[in-house]
């Protein structure tokens, strides 16, 4: 059993805001492993943003980590000084954001971005920096000359690409994917998963890839992990998931996306609203809009249960 | 529309007939709301209303006539003058607040003119564009370059001197144009927005979307715009007064620092004819740009201060020690 | 529906052009072309889904049918009369009652200034839905038609109070308010969460059984398209190349185009990388001078005569038609 790359034990993200203490993620463990592609799947307010942030110790005020640890290689993240967190950011893991214009810096050229990242991690000469930018531009799939040109001037597609390029200057093992697609037009996109197939099979790195498009998920993780209101739900095989999900939640995030060419049924989708992290029922998060719910989900809250020995659910009902 | 369901409205929340008490109930709880968690706003809304108080009743806070002479020149502060009296035996505490009435009203009243030009053109350059747009905008630069003290120095030397009313009207007329252009960019923001298209799609009216719709989500900007023009102003009725150009037999804090210029009282040693009213205009000065502030904390909820950071602070030292970072 | 009882037609396109100015020169403005000759029949209580990627033109198109812009060139025949005469007989009012538009962005759809009942009570009182005490009750009604309970506590809202799927379904009841033959929606779920995207879909598609209001649905998601329309279109930088039925459109495409957009939809289980068949290129700007087909440089099929001239309509079966020069069956 190779060792896990990155292990989440017990992790527990909050935020204080002036109404309350909201709890934004909860208890969540996780690993991944290396060259694995994790998706995390899930709606607005269900954490995974804040996942993703928090394994590279992005959390600002007022989000704080009161409890749990991130192993990176055996070391804890969190308990990781400020000149070892320089070193484990980029090199090691580096993060692709959703919106590529608000991640760009409009005024700087785009080889002027490169290299800065380049020059800031390495010990090098700005010409070596420059020939390394031309090169990531390649792996992207943009021309050279590109390093000339200002976020602007480029394409929502190609300017992803930019940001992909960036993530990869260093050659990190695990590079964390918030929404990289989801503003983009579906045949970008196609291409976009393209390069990231082909990059993936060059370079092995693992990528937590996280969405709320379960059938993009089905298609690019080997394994995904449902997250709502702060948490892990269901996590184990994506075939698995996606054909026969276990937790009512997965079930019915399932079924809200309409297929092409499935028959043309009505499909009902989840009730209710999605939840309100200051004012969480008693006992299950999902409670509400479960259409499964039982006593017992009222009052306690489910603990992830190991249904396989990779695939485990949070639900009273199994 | 059939197969509607009727419901009946729940007696015990308030009706629409109501709507004037639900609208006094709402802005009493928008205005506690707003100096809840907000030094400044606390701070300066005290001070101002204390000002504002002290201006309005002069008469009845003070003994003495400010025009008269009522004791010898240049008493220092006693128990009978609390703030001593000028080189014409005038008592300066009298002065300085019938003379807030008039520097207060000069200074509201520019502020007045000059944020309803502003609004004016501000909204309407932003909400039609195009010709409209060019022509009020042309029309802002020009104003815009408009040497304010300067002109007003003309006057008063063409005229020999100017009175406050003349000042107030001036100063309003030449002081828009910041508020404009700001005013402006922010209408043409929330015209994109899809509220605004879906009031004109449902056949509003193009007066009532620019009142009813757009100007209430101006309010606070319109309002720091206010207070900004209200500190300038009242910054150049002083400079005007202390020049000798406004009208020195009004009482003014303007014309009390002149007259605190002209008989050398800081050189004589009667600090408090020039002290006193520099510092109504710099307390003034003060609590109206703490007021700017707080309202800019309102509008940015991110740059609110409030308690819960100190708890997360010790939230997150908390945890720094349990993870032995500490 | 048998084709003895196909509905009437409410609202017809034929050839349809808008242009805009890009640009600042003052003696030659520049224009492009955002709407070419597109043409399209939307019918009494049926939803016409427009499928297009950005830069496609099908938001444009919306924002002329209810008069945001003026049309440069084509017909718009609204219950069987051109759009200037309809409004010069009827009024700019009441278009504007019987068209009604619900946009993309829950957040910004609502003033935030006001409350819900205020947003819901002005359509109705524009359009003088009667006395004070009648528009209340509608208001109530409205409310509860969109599935927001309970109805009195949500009218005192504002908008920051409510959730993104509780802000769409309030603009659906303010564009409901005053009873509208035709409800343009564009793009009305792609901001929501999954899981609110379907009630509000399911919504949309009960209003137009129920109450028999046409629907004219703009997504880029062609799978919603298929979902909740019976027609489908496609368009391709302002371009109309496929149109028809939905499920012939989504199960059988005949355009290269909509064949590259159905191919690039993630599946699961379908993991590994996936030639598109389609050339790689950006989407060109297209301009009133410009000829052709605008697929021509990306397309797989692609022929000299593709660079000349935009093809004409092929009726390719029973309501499915392309416009495409070089057609395989």
């Amino acid at each position: 059993m190779k060792q896990a790359l990155l292990e989440i034990n017990n992790l527990c993200v909050d935020y204080v805001s002036p109404n309350g203490i909201a709890r934004a993620v909860n208890n969540v463990s996780l690993t991944i492993a290396p060259g694995e592609t994790l998706g995390i799947a899930g709606e607005s307010g269900c954490g995974k943003s804040t996942l993703a942030f928090a394994i590279a110790r992005l959390h600002k005020a007022p989000g704080l980590i009161p409890e749990g640890e991130i192993l990176y290689n055996g070391k804890d993240v969190l308990k990781m000084s400020d000149k070892e967190l320089r070193d484990f950011r980029w090199n090691d893991v580096s993060v692709v954001f959703q919106s590529a214009m608000n991640s760009l810096n409009p005024v700087i050229t785009i080889g002027e971005q490169l290299t800065d990242v380049i020059l800031a991690h390495k010990k090098v000469t700005l010409k070596e920096a420059k020939d390394k930018a031309v090169e990531l531009l390649a792996i992207v799939g943009l021309p050279g000359d590109r390093l000339q040109s200002f976020p602007h001037q480029l394409s929502g597609g190609m300017r992803q690409r930019v940001v992909i390029a960036i993530a990869l200057a260093l050659e990190p093992k695990l590079i964390i994917m918030d929404e990289p697609t989801t503003a983009l037009d579906v045949v970008v996109e196609r291409e976009i998963l393209n390069e990231l197939y082909d990059l993936k099979e060059k370079f092995g790195f693992s990528i937590l890839f996280i969405s709320h498009d379960l059938s993009l998920m089905g298609e690019i993780a080997d394994r995904i992990g449902v997250m709502y209101a702060g948490n892990l739900i269901e996590i184990g095989d994506a075939k698995t998931v996606f054909s026969k999900p276990s937790h009512p939640y997965t079930k019915g995030l399932i079924s809200s996306f309409p297929t092409i060419h499935g028959p043309k049924e009505r499909l009902y989708g989840i009730p209710g609203d999605p939840v309100n992290l200051l004012r969480l029922p008693t006992g299950c998060n999902f409670n509400p809009r479960c259409s499964d719910c039982m006593d017992i989900c009222k009052k306690d809250e489910p603990q992830l249960l190991n249904l396989t020995a990779d695939y485990q659910a949070a639900c009273h009902k199994l | 529309m059939n197969n509607l369901t009727a419901s009946d409205a729940n007696p015990s929340v308030p009706h629409h007939e109501s709507e004037f008490k639900q609208k006094c109930r709402a802005a009493w709880k928008k205005s506690k709301a707003f100096f809840h968690g907000n030094p400044p706003g606390i701070i300066g809304g005290f001070l101002i209303t204390m000002i504002l108080l002290g201006a309005l009743f002069a008469p009845v806070l003070t003994t003495h006539n400010p025009d008269k002479r009522v004791a010898r020149p240049h008493v220092a502060p006693n128990a009978e003058h609390i703030m001593g009296t000028t080189r014409s035996g005038r008592d300066v505490y009298s002065q300085v607040l019938h003379g807030a009435r008039k520097t207060l009203s000069v200074a509201l009243f520019a502020g007045i003119i000059a944020t309803v030009i502003a609004v004016a053109v501000g909204v309407t350059s932003g909400y039609f564009g195009g010709k409209i747009d060019e022509w009020m905008n042309f029309i802002t630069n020009v104003f815009l370059v408009f040497p304010q003290l300067p002109l007003l120095i003309v006057l008063a030397a063409f005229l020999g001197q100017v009175g406050s009313a003349l000042i107030a009207v001036l100063l309003g007329i030449t002081s828009w144009p910041w508020g404009a252009r700001v005013i402006r960019s922010q209408t043409m923001a929330i015209r994109s927005k899809e509220f605004i298209i879906s009031a004109e799609v449902m056949g509003e009216s193009k007066l009532r979307i620019i009142l009813v719709e757009i100007l209430p989500n101006l309010i606070s900007i319109v309002f720091g715009g206010f207070l900004g023009t209200v500190i300038y102003a009242m910054g150049a009725e002083a400079g005007l007064g202390i020049l000798g150009l406004g009208d020195a037999t009004e009482v003014s804090w303007g014309s009390m620092l002149y007259w605190a210029q002209t008989s050398s009282s800081l050189y004589t040693g009667a600090w408090w004819e020039m002290i006193v009213p520099a510092s109504a205009l710099a307390l003034t000065g003060g609590a109206l740009a703490l007021l700017n502030m707080s309202i800019d904390q309102v509008s940015n909820p991110k740059l609110k201060t409030g308690p819960h950071l100190k708890l997360w602070k010790k939230l997150n030292k908390e945890a720094d020690k349990r993870r032995g970072l500490v | 529906m048998d084709t003895n009882n196909t509905p009437e037609v409410v609202l017809s396109v034929k050839n349809l052009i808008k242009d805009f100015p890009i640009g600042q020169s003052n003696n030659k403005k520049n224009f492009m072309r955002a709407v070419n000759d597109v043409s399209f029949e939307l019918r009494k209580g049926e939803a016409l889904a427009i499928v297009g990627e950005s830069g496609s033109g099908k938001s444009t198109g919306a924002r002329v049918l209810t008069r945001i812009f003026d049309k440069t060139g084509g017909d718009i025949i609204f219950k069987g009369q051109p759009l200037d005469q309809f409004v010069k007989e009827h009024g700019t009012l009441e278009y504007a009652r019987q068209v009604q538009m619900i946009f993309q962005d829950p957040f910004g759809s609502l003033n935030p200034v006001h409350s819900i009942f205020h947003h819901i009570a002005r359509p109705l009182l524009i359009h003088k839905r009667g006395d004070k005490k009648t528009i209340e009750k509608l208001v109530y009604e409205l409310l509860e038609l969109v599935g927001l309970f309970p109805a009195v506590e949500t009218a005192q809202k504002y908008p920051f109070e409510l959730s993104g799927g509780q802000r769409q379904r309030v603009a659906i009841a303010r564009a409901l308010a005053v009873d509208p033959e035709v409800i343009l929606a564009d793009e009305p779920i792609s901001m929501l969460d999954v899981s609110v995207r379907l009630g509000i879909l399911n919504l949309m598609a009960d209003l137009k059984d129920k109450h028999d209001i046409s629907f004219m649905y703009i997504t880029h998601d062609i799978a919603t398209a298929r979902y909740f329309a019976e027609k489908t279109a496609v368009m391709y930088v302002g371009h109309m190349v496929e149109w028809g039925n939905s499920d012939k459109v989504t199960q059988t495409p005949q355009h290269p185009y909509t064949q590259l957009l159905l191919s690039a939809v993630p599946e699961a289980g379908k993991s590994g990388r996936r030639e598109l068949g389609a050339k790689k290129g950006e989407i060109p700007l297209w301009r009133p001078t410009s000829k052709g087909c605008p697929f021509a440089a990306r397309c797989p099929r692609v022929l000299d005569k593709c660079s000349e001239s935009f093809p004409a309509i092929t009726k390719v079966a029973d309501d499915h038609f392309i416009r495409c020069h070089n057609i395989l069956i």
